[in-house]
Order: structure tokens, then C-alpha cells, then sequence
């Protein structure tokens, strides 16, 4: 019953953070966008008057969209159609599942490990998550009946494939020197200090496979500047037909997607849950000298620590959305295959190189 | 494209660090904002209702009849701005005036706001200086076509707008909104 609990409690954590994350990200987007363009974003939801900075938008949009008609198109296929945004949404969801949110908890002799679901293969199951988040996509631009919407599934599918063979192959690199696929003991391998001061995080270790993996990872979120398959202002794309809540769905999967792949990327590149010199038992700094803290404490400050990481590269990513213009379809599509691909392929090898110059995984 | 142009990556960096720039610039303006430093502005905004910027005193605005010291219209049904409108939008019935010192005063002025092209020809023509487009109010809406007719007794009552270009008598609420 008390594993039950927990199990469900890790579950929820990880479930609300995503979910909520998500829903805000709607409201980051409008003012972060506005700041950036020196303007001030929506601000005018309130509630008895409060307006508390436009944070009652998302709950505004949710209200319109679920009021809204949800129509159908009268060739479209009823039940392809009804599915696709709840297939891109779901694989969105769960996709967060084995990336830790902290150390191992110790509380009244157990050992709880923070993250949704512990698994030996957990970078494959994310990656197996966000792939199979195409298929709602696909399903839509099919079952809509609509030329245009074909189109942009085609285009999503065609740009993920390319985006995911890059992903794959640049944390290749991560996967060597962590020695593992569990995200986990990736995470627990950053830890670890290079000439004894520096972090072993993977942006140390691995520059070239960050920059590979968080241009792969946005492309792999369909947002501008990959936003081919949506593309506005040429083809509308998949969601063309779509209306009410099942739009909002596809917006909110492209969200949630966000966050996975910032959650993704802090705990492969930015070292997770690790803050440096943090360790079990409180601080101990490179230059001799501890602090002890209690184990709670210390855990906290570990979730904390991968919150406001994945909150920094969420900003960044939405520097990116809304810095860069879009790419054009064949431009993707030779940065994917011509670019990434063979960098990662390259990277791989510098890696296997280093590790053997310099020894196997630490 | 030089090289570096086509590796792309370093623009985009430039790209990225220049809005980076404005976004922690105007936070740090919005913070000082919110922390009473009412002189730091983050943005370019002007909050509408609330905000206005400052009008024109030139800016040809919702019209209005000009009065005699007795009230009654100045104006001498004339037509001379009824001829000149491109719109047409003026209409204007002649009666005969009580004194007999004046010709004529309009029984009926109207002007269909929703025709209205604010060229301001009216004004230009009326050799009496009888009507005028300085009160000032531009925001005039109506959910109906007749709404948007304002007749003389609603164009009497207006003033002209104060010193700061702000409307001085109250926006005209056409019949159809009326509670």
C-alpha cells in the first residue's frame, strides 16, 4: 500500500509539473515574446479585478476553447480525427516520465528514487515516447481531408524522422562517457569532477553534442524556427481542420514537447539534478572545506536545482522561437540530414577516440 | 554569403544575444517599474482606455454645431456643407428664422457619422463658422446603422474639447445604447 502511495506520489509530481508547465507556457510565450519586442503581452484577464500579469490568460484560452464548436469536416475519418490530438498529446505526457527530478529520498528506511518510473532504458523510452508523438500528428494530417493538412503530416513526419536521427545519434556521446542508458546514473555520472574542480556536466564534456542535440530537440518540437509543418503563413499544416480543445491539444502537446526536450536536455547536458560541489551530505568544495547539510535539505535544494534548469533552457528555447525566422522546408530537411546527422555521426567518433586516449567511462 | 554567414550558427548567436539584450534590459525597466521607479518604462505600450496619448489640436474629431449667445443654431441651413460633403452624409431641412434680421435656421441637421470621411470640407465651406470638428471625441459606435446618426439637438449640446485636446462634454450615446 506504502509503495503504491509512492509510486503514485512520484507519478503525480512529475504529472503536475509537466502539465502545469505546459499550461504556463502559453502565458510565458505571449509576455516573453512581448519583453523581448519591448512591448507588455495579454494582461487584461482578471479576476475580481486582479489581473496578476496576465496569468490568467491560460485559464481564459481554456475556458474559450473548451466552449468553442468542435467541428468536423464531412469527408474527415471519424475516429482517426477524434484520436490525433489526444495520441500527440499523450506521448507528450508520458514522455517526461523517466527523466529524474533528484537524488535518491531516504525517508524512514526506504530509498525512493525521484522519477516517475525507474528504467534500465530510460533514454530509449523518451525517445521512443517522442517519436510515437508524431503518429497523432500524422493521423491528423491524414484523417482531415484536406490537402493542406496531408501536407504539414507529411512535412512533421519527414521533419521528425530527420530530427530524431540526429537526436539519437548525439547523445551517443553521452551515453559512452555516462557508461549507461539509465537517465539516472547519466545524471549521477555528471557529477562527478574534472581536475578536480570542474563539473562533469555534459556541455563540458560533450560541447558539440549540445548544440547538436538542442537544435535536433527544437526541431524535434515543431516550433519555430522548424515549424514547417505548421508553417502559418503557407499551409496552416495538420491542424488545419481542427477546432476548440482538440487544437489547443496539438498546441499544448507542442508545449509539452518543449519541456520534455528542456528536461532532456538539462538532464544530459546540464547535469540534472546536480548542483556543483553539492553532494550527499552537504557541500564540499573543491579548495578543501565543507558545509554539512541535512539529507532533506539537500534534496530540495537537488529538485530545485533541475526546476530552474529546465526553466533556463525553456527561456532558451523560447529565445530561439522567437528570435528566428522559419526554415524552409528543403533547408530543414538538408540542415537535418547533411548537417546534424553527420556532425553527431563525427561526434560519436571524437568521443570513442577521447575514451580511449583518456580512459573508459569514469 | 561569406563563410561565417553560411555556418549560420554564429548569426544566430549575434541574433539571439541582441534579443537576450532586450528581454533583460526591459525586465530589469519593468522591475524598477514595479518597484516605484515610475520614470522606467519596459515597453513602448500605451495601455489604451487608460492611457492616451496626447491628440493633435489639429485632429478633426466628432463635429459640432456652434451656438448664438441665445442657444439657438448659428448655423443658416445655407447648405453649403450639405453641396460640398463627398459623403453625403449631411442632411439639412431650411426653416424660417423667428428674427427677421437672420434668413433661415435648420429644422433638421443630421450627419450620418457611419458615411462621415472626416475630410473636414465642411468645416472649410460654412461661411458662418457654424460647425466645427474640435470637440476632441473620437470613439463614437453604434450596433446599428441608424445609431451612427447624430442629429442637431445631439451636435448642439457638444463643447469643444479642453486645452490638453481631451473631449470636455460627455461622448453622445447613440439611441440604440441607450439603457
Amino acid at each position: 500500500m506504502t509503495d503504491l502511495g509512492i509510486a503514485f506520489g512520484r507519478v503525480a509530481f512529475v504529472m503536475l509539473f509537466v502539465l502545469n508547465m505546459g499550461g504556463l507556457l502559453t502565458w510565458v510565450e505571449r509576455k516573453q515574446s512581448a519583453i523581448m519586442q519591448d512591448r507588455i503581452g495579454a494582461n487584461r484577464a482578471s479576476i475580481f479585478g486582479f489581473r496578476l500579469m496576465g496569468l490568467f490568460h491560460p485559464l481564459a484560452d481554456a475556458i474559450k476553447m473548451l466552449t468553442k464548436e468542435d467541428f468536423r469536416p464531412a469527408r474527415a475519418d471519424r475516429v482517426l480525427f477524434g484520436l490525433a490530438p489526444f495520441v500527440s498529446v499523450f506521448f507528450a505526457l508520458v514522455a517526461f516520465a523517466s527523466i529524474p527530478f533528484g537524488d535518491v529520498l531516504r525517508v524512514a528506511g526506504r530509498e525512493i528514487p525521484l522519477q516517475a518510473v525507474t528504467l534500465n532504458v530510460g533514454i530509449l523510452y523518451v525517445f521512443a515516447m517522442l517519436s510515437l508523438g508524431v503518429y497523432g500528428v500524422m493521423m491528423a494530417g491524414w484523417s482531415s481531408a484536406n490537402n493542406f493538412a496531408l501536407l504539414g503530416g507529411q512535412r512533421a513526419a519527414a521533419l521528425m524522422i530527420s530530427a530524431e536521427i540526429a537526436i539519437g545519434a548525439s547523445i551517443m556521446g553521452v551515453v559512452m562517457i555516462g557508461g549507461s542508458l539509465n537517465m539516472m546514473d547519466i545524471v549521477r555520472a555528471q557529477g562527478h569532477l574534472l581536475w578536480g574542480w570542474l563539473p562533469a556536466w555534459g556541455i563540458v564534456t560533450q560541447p558539440l553534442a549540445f548544440v547538436l542535440f538542442l537544435t535536433a530537440g527544437i526541431a524535434a518540437t515543431k516550433r519555430i524556427p522548424f515549424d514547417t509543418p505548421e508553417g502559418e503563413s503557407e499551409i496552416i499544416g495538420y491542424f488545419i481542420e481542427y477546432s476548440g480543445m482538440k487544437f489547443g491539444m496539438f498546441a499544448m502537446a507542442d508545449f509539452l514537447e518543449t519541456v520534455v526536450i528542456a528536461g532532456m536536455t538539462t538532464s544530459l547536458f546540464l547535469g540534472g539534478w546536480q548542483i556543483p560541489y553539492l553532494v550527499a551530505d552537504g557541500v564540499r568544495f573543491p579548495w578543501g572545506g565543507a558545509i554539512g547539510l541535512p539529507h532533506l535539505l539537500v534534496v530540495l535544494l537537488q529538485v530545485g536545482a533541475f526546476v530552474v534548469k529546465v526553466c533556463a533552457m525553456i527561456f532558451f528555447m523560447m529565445l530561439v522561437r522567437w528570435t528566428l525566422p522559419r526554415f524552409r522546408y528543403d533547408q530543414a530537411m538538408r540542415l537535418g540530414w547533411l548537417g546534424l546527422f553527420p556532425l553527431s555521426i563525427l561526434n560519436i567518433a571524437l568521443t570513442g577516440l577521447g575514451l580511449l586516449l583518456w580512459g573508459g567511462p569514469a | 554569403m561569406k563563410l561565417l554567414q553560411r555556418f549560420y550558427l554564429v548569426e544566430v548567436v549575434s541574433g539571439l544575444t541582441l534579443t537576450a539584450a532586450h528581454f533583460f534590459r526591459n525586465m530589469g525597466l519593468h522591475i524598477a517599474h514595479a518597484l516605484g521607479r515610475t520614470d522606467a518604462r519596459g515597453a513602448v505600450t500605451i495601455q489604451y482606455p487608460e492611457e492616451r496619448r496626447p491628440y493633435s489640436p489639429r485632429l478633426r474629431s466628432l463635429h459640432r454645431l456652434v451656438r448664438r449667445e441665445d442657444g439657438s443654431p448659428r448655423c443658416v441651413a445655407c447648405m453649403m456643407c450639405e453641396t460640398v460633403c463627398p459623403a453625403h452624409c449631411i442632411y439639412i431641412v431650411a426653416a424660417e428664422h423667428p428674427n427677421p434680421e437672420i434668413e433661415k435656421v435648420p429644422a433638421r441637421f443630421d450627419i450620418d457619422l457611419g458615411k462621415c470621411v472626416f475630410c473636414g470640407y465642411c468645416v472649410e465651406a460654412c461661411p458662418e463658422d457654424a460647425i466645427r470638428m474640435d470637440t476632441g471625441i473620437l470613439e463614437f459606435s453604434s450596433y446599428s446603422r441608424d445609431g451612427m446618426i447624430y442629429t442637431k439637438e445631439t451636435l448642439l449640446a457638444l463643447e469643444p474639447a479642453g486645452a490638453d485636446g481631451r473631449p470636455t462634454s460627455p461622448v453622445p450615446i447613440p439611441a440604440d445604447r441607450r439603457p
